[in-house]
């Protein structure tokens, strides 16, 4: 058995070519160890440097795989990602803020992982490299079911892209729990609002979740935002429960599926408001 | 560049540890900071609460910021640098002043939760000299804390440039704010607890258990799984029992085994256990244990358990059914015939959890032919009695130590690893030691009973109780544990604090295939009272009465029989209680309708509840005494043997404040021994809020008896006043001052010139078989107020306030009956709001939830003073008062807000919502 902290990533492709387990936060890491067998070879890329930290380019945002949580909250983004950062304030406590990882919360697909809610309104991709290969795929293609998700051995998520957001863009995230700090979502609405200077939507992406599989943006309920002045948009509440039917919340013991429909409408009507007024116009 | 390079590669770990620099060596690829820094560096204020990132007891900081060390691989702290709570405490002048802080304000109390909360703190303070409490709580929610109610840390973080650093010697006096004189050795991350105490080199004990609810069992090949290892050194099975594979609480109910025998009854239920070398379980899994299992139907609800034909759970109970409890006084159905008014109910509660965090830890090892077993429990000598039988040993063969206990609130009154711990260090000769992980301290240590609860409560056209009729199920789970007693409380204490001329309780203990149910705080009666009270607001509504003054009506008062015929002249408090809530009651309720008239169209609203509690201190009609024991040494230093368990809830500062009153002597050097059946006495159990009552009154007992001899040696009268000076006793206000060097005096083997060892056990008569008699020398009395507001679209709760009146008799120490009702009322809102223990489904502590530091209320305590005529000083037990009124109050608050009772706790988003629809409708 073997545990590998690279601190490059050519050395961290170079240490795939066996399987092995990969890992950065260990936040779900250790909790699950003593459920399973030891893996034989254990990637520790929260060193690797070209998977650390955040850069401003043309195209957009990169956030390397193993930013930390707490490291996202610190940085100075623009108001798109003020629900990104929200959502990074509710995972678990200051301690997993402190050691968790963006990629890490991705690759692990939760149907309750905090940060997709965020990242699937504001289009992320998602940065994938093996020793041969580099690919960026649409972080809605890459999760695909609990625990499941769009990588070979071989491969790793080395960053999260964000395409700069236009101007005007605001953003909110509800998150419901039964208790403050260290909760699993009961279910969680992220939105994110552009407006053109005269308060007209240019898009108004709402995804949820803790409520399906994976997380899901809602595309028939955001289109009949497009091109409404956001002053027009509490009008549309209480939103209707038929554009919610990608969803497919079940029981748990977090809450019965009845209690997360009628919640999720509930919140996602609250992010909505929020969104309006970070965006400052009256209505 | 080689490979080499790119790697913080290897085994061998360096970095820097509280400033110093420190190595480990061969650090396997999985092993965790937290176990390096305990195993391998000793460094043990490092708490394992879960391991999984859920608790925070073990917080570091590694360059700076705050980490889990269960969730931090060693190898990936090469080169950083650690500081842990001991080393903040021991080296920082930020460190110092937490820790003055936190002793000043009662910030710990089993301070298993300390070392997270000072690693937290001080990395708060560092980025932020005066935090606000909302800063408080986001650099301190990581950690959790079951014992304090959070609110005397914030205490502690937010005033820690109160620089006043105490600094008082001798006995603290009785009724000050004294700080808990075992604070600085918890704060410092000093005092060993349950897994601090073993060395590195014990051999660990791995329980195999259960992983059905019911199965039938067959081992394989043990003996070549033995061979095969090298590194195990035995399996223990029932086999390696030489007594009595049986423990249990009760004569008649011993019935629980240390292993079972073909057949297991709940899932988590000990089949047997490997005893083997540390390294051994680095690789193990307890899938590869040679036994096969059988899954067979299992029982998992009372009523299942009820109905006919289902298999017999436990030998001697056909019918599932452990025990009855009665209480009958007058004619219930003339009291409800003769009421105007009769309100029916069913109400129903779930199994919850103690989750203390410190799960249950063990270290064991032979001194000679006696088997020596420190462990984290609540009671030393139950221990003893308990391991005798299953040994089949001469108690004197057997020493029980405690060691710091992380909590315990009734669960570590039964055996967990302490059979386990023996029969190991008996069959190898060697030192053996166990720590449950988390999981296992769920499944299979004892839960709060759920019940099921049938009330009818009737009133005449005063607002008077005329009669109640209780019916109560309780699901006691696969083995009786506490079972017995909380049937026989349950029924003395349903009346609630009130008088009620016709009165009849009937309960059931039934036998599921569930973890067992036991104590914990209350036995039962919160249960009760949550049926009780909220009924009594339904009442009061359909009545139109107000609730407050309805319960004032009714309260007990002096000279007035409760249920089971018992009558006090003096002492019952239950009336003041209420009474000092009255000023509130009428501005918070104002302020409430204020508040939702304002904001008409707001979804949350906002409500005020009361309910009222009671609790007979001490065993049920049963002996139970306490003995303590001190001493006087030659050169003047007192040596008080106090045996009573602290886990938290203070008898180790309160013990020796109402023996030094009694001694009449504060300031003196002295010292204190605990709890250990070699060197003290039985001070009981810590349960049934007996401590301060009954030890305290055998510790009362005692200086009395002590000050007695020097007095008469003396010969000045026995309440002169003394002080020791050295050797030397002086009186004061006495003619010519006699004094008495005590040097002088004859000396014992031990150094001793006066000893005295006092004994009390509480006066109770027997119930007869209609409950009637005198089951408690004394009663303590509550009542407490919520103030809650819901999210009408969330069903969401929110307790912003809760208002608690304590009759303490006498407050011993006020800080610490603080402390008591700050943990008590915050665990009553998590037994209210959101725990729920379900057997297979919720053993972590992020799935079952209990509250964290963004969840709590403000809380108000006010404290009564109704002397008790038996109690120390006046004084009456709190440890468990302080949970009965919190969870009715709660959900009559909500009832208050919203016009729905919810009648199947806890209150959970989903459950109120639905209720609140269901209203709708």
């Amino acid at each position: 058995m073997v545990h590998l902290i690279p601190d490059n990533l050519s050395s961290a492709l170079a240490s795939m070519v066996a399987p092995a387990k990969i890992i950065a936060g260990c936040t779900d890491f250790f909790p699950r160890l003593a459920m399973g067998k030891v893996p034989n070879r254990i990637v520790n890329v929260s060193k690797v440097r070209e998977m650390v930290g955040i850069t401003k380019t043309t195209p957009g945002w990169r956030i390397g795989g193993s930013t930390t949580w707490s490291e996202i909250i610190q940085y100075p983004f623009p108001p798109a990602f003020d629900g990104l950062k929200a959502a990074a304030r509710e995972v678990g406590s200051i301690q997993i803020q402190n050691t968790g990882t963006i990629a890490g919360n991705i690759c692990n697909a939760s149907p309750a992982a905090d940060g997709m809610p965020p990242l699937l309104t504001l289009n992320a991709m998602v940065e994938i490299q093996s020793e041969n290969n580099k690919r960026l795929l649409n972080l809605e293609d890459f999760v695909l079911g609990p625990g499941k998700v769009d990588l070979e051995a071989n491969e790793l998520v080395t960053a999260v892209w964000i395409p700069e957001p236009r101007n005007n863009t605001v953003s909110s995230f509800q998150k419901l729990g039964s208790r403050k700090y260290l909760v699993i979502s009961i279910a969680m609405v992220a939105v994110t609002l552009a407006t053109n200077s005269r308060g007209v939507i240019k898009f108004l992406n709402i995804a949820v979740g803790s409520c399906s599989p994976v997380a899901r943006r809602l595309a028939s309920l955001e289109e009949k935002f497009t091109d409404l002045n956001v002053s027009e948009l509490l009008e549309h509440i209480p939103l209707d429960l038929a554009d919610f039917s990608v969803l497919s919340p079940i029981s748990d013991v977090r809450g019965t599926a009845e209690y997360r429909q009628a919640a999720v409408l509930e919140l996602c009507q609250n992010a909505i408001r929020d969104a309006i007024s970070l965006t400052g116009v009256k209505k | 560049m080689s490979e080499q390079d790119h790697f913080y590669s290897g085994e061998d770990i360096g970095f820097t540890l509280n400033n110093k620099e420190v190595f480990v060596t061969n650090v396997q690829p999985t092993e965790r900071l937290s176990e390096s820094l305990r195993e391998r560096l000793l460094i043990r204020d490092i708490k394992i609460g879960c391991n999984a990132g859920d608790c925070g007891a073990c917080s570091v900081l590694v360059d700076g910021e705050i980490v889990c060390s269960c969730l931090t691989p060693t190898q990936q702290v090469e080169g950083q640098s650690i500081l842990t709570a001991q080393g903040i405490v021991s080296d920082t002048e930020l460190g110092q002043k937490l820790s003055h802080s936190f002793q000043k304000h009662g910030s710990a109390q089993c301070g298993i939760c300390t070392p997270g909360m000072i690693v937290s703190a001080y990395k708060l303070l560092q980025t932020e000299k005066k935090p606000t409490e909302e800063m408080v709580k986001d650099y301190l929610g990581g950690v959790l804390c079951r014992c304090t109610g959070y609110l005397k840390i914030i205490d502690g973080v937010m005033n820690v440039d109160n620089t006043d650093h105490g600094g008082v010697s001798g006995f603290p006096s009785l009724g000050v704010r004294a700080r808990h004189l075992d604070g600085e050795e918890k704060i410092s991350g000093r005092l060993q607890y349950g897994d601090d105490v073993a060395p590195p080199y014990a051999l660990v004990i791995k329980v195999i258990r259960s992983p059905y609810h019911r199965a039938k069992f067959h081992f394989g090949d043990l003996e070549e799984f033995v061979t095969k290892n090298s590194d195990i050194e035995t399996i223990l099975t029932h086999e390696d029992i030489p007594g009595v594979n049986k423990f249990g609480i009760f004569p008649g109910f011993i019935d629980q085994p240390v292993f079972a025998e073909q057949e297991t009854r709940f899932k988590g239920e000990a089949v047997a256990a490997v005893v083997g070398y540390p390294e051994f379980f680095n690789n193990f899994s307890v899938k590869d244990f040679p036994v096969s299992w059988e899954e067979l139907q299992p029982v998992l609800d009372m009523e299942n358990a009820e109905q006919e034909g289902v298999h017999q759970i436990l030998p001697g109970k056909p019918d599932n059914v452990l025990c009855n409890g009665i209480v009958k006084r007058g004619d219930y159905k003339f009291g409800l015939k003769n009421s105007v008014f009769v309100g029916e109910d069913e109400f129903t509660t779930s199994f919850v959890e103690h989750a203390y965090i410190e799960p249950e830890a063990g270290y064991s090892y032979m001194d000679g032919d006696q088997v020596v077993v420190h462990a984290c429990t609540q009671s030393t000598y139950m221990d003893l009695e308990g391991l005798e039988k299953v040994l089949n040993l001469d108690r004197t063969k057997i020493r029980v130590i405690p060691t710091g206990v992380g909590g315990g609130f009734g669960s570590k009154l039964d055996l967990s690893v302490q059979p386990y711990l023996a029969l190991a260090s008996l069959k190898t000769g060697q030192a053996a030691r166990i720590a449950y992980s988390r999981q296992e301290s769920f499944l299979s240590t004892t839960k709060r009973h759920p019940a099921k609860i049938n009330i009818k409560v009737g009133i005449d056209g005063e607002g008077l109780i005329q009669g109640i009729h209780f019916r109560g199920k309780f699901n006691t789970g696969a083995y009786s544990s506490w079972g017995p007693a909380v049937v026989s409380r349950v029924p003395i204490h349903a009346t609630g604090p009130y008088f009620v001329p016709n009165y009849q309780a009937e309960t059931k203990a039934i036998i599921t295939n569930s973890t067992p149910s036991g104590a914990f705080r209350g036995f039962g009666v919160p249960q009760a009272t949550v049926a009780l009270e909220v009924l009594m607001d339904k009442i009061a509504m359909e009545m139109g009465l107000d609730p407050l003054e309805f319960r004032i009506k009714n309260a007990l008062v002096n000279g007035v029989p409760n249920g089971c015929g018992q009558i006090f002249a003096s002492g019952v408090g239950i009336k003041p209680c209420l009474e000092q809530l009255r000023p509130f009651w009428v501005k918070e309720k104002n302020k409430a309708k204020e508040l939702n008239e304002t904001q008409k169209d707001n979804h949350v609203v906002r409500g005020v509840g009361v309910a009222s509690g009671w609790y007979g201190c001490g065993n049920t009609a049963l002996s139970n005494p306490s003995t303590i024991k001190a001493g006087i040494k030659a050169d003047g230093t007192v040596y008080l043997n106090q045996g009573a368990v602290d886990i938290g809830q203070g008898s180790n500062t309160v013990i020796p404040q109402i023996f030094g009153e009694a001694l009449g002597v504060t300031n003196v050097s002295f010292k204190l021994l605990y709890a250990d059946t070699d060197i003290t006495p039985d001070a009981g159990k810590t349960s049934g809020s007996r401590q301060t009552f009954v030890s305290g009154n055998a510790a009362m007992l005692c200086g009395l008896a002590l000050k007695k001899k020097i007095t008469r040696q003396l010969n000045v009268s026995e309440d002169s006043h003394l002080t020791i000076d050295g050797s030397v006793v002086h009186t004061i206000n006495e003619p010519n001052e006699p004094s008495l060097d005590l040097a002088t005096l004859p000396q014992d083997k031990d150094g001793f010139v006066y000893k005295a060892m006092e004994t009390y056990d509480p006066p109770t008569v027997s119930l007869d078989s209609n409950g009637q008699g005198q089951p408690y020398a004394q009663y303590g009395y509550t009542a407490q107020m919520a103030v809650v507001e819901v999210d009408k679209k969330l069903g969401k709760v929110r307790v912003i306030k809760v208002i608690a009146a304590h009759d303490v008799g006498k407050a011993i120490n006020p800080m610490l009956v603080e402390g008591q009702v700050h943990g008590g009322v915050v665990q009553g809102l998590g037994m209210a709001l959101m725990e729920e223990f379900l057997p297979g489904k919720t053993d972590n502590l992020h799935d079952y939830l209990i509250p964290t530091i963004g969840d709590i209320p403000e809380i108000k305590t006010i404290i009564v003073e109704v002397p008790d005529p038996e109690g120390p000083y006046g004084a009456k037990g709190l440890g468990e008062h302080v949970l009965i009124p919190t969870p009715p109050a709660i959900l009559n608050g909500l009832y208050n807000a919203t016009g729905v009772q919810i009648k199947n706790i806890p209150a959970t988003p989903d459950r109120v919502l639905k209720a609140l629809e269901e209203a709708k409708s």
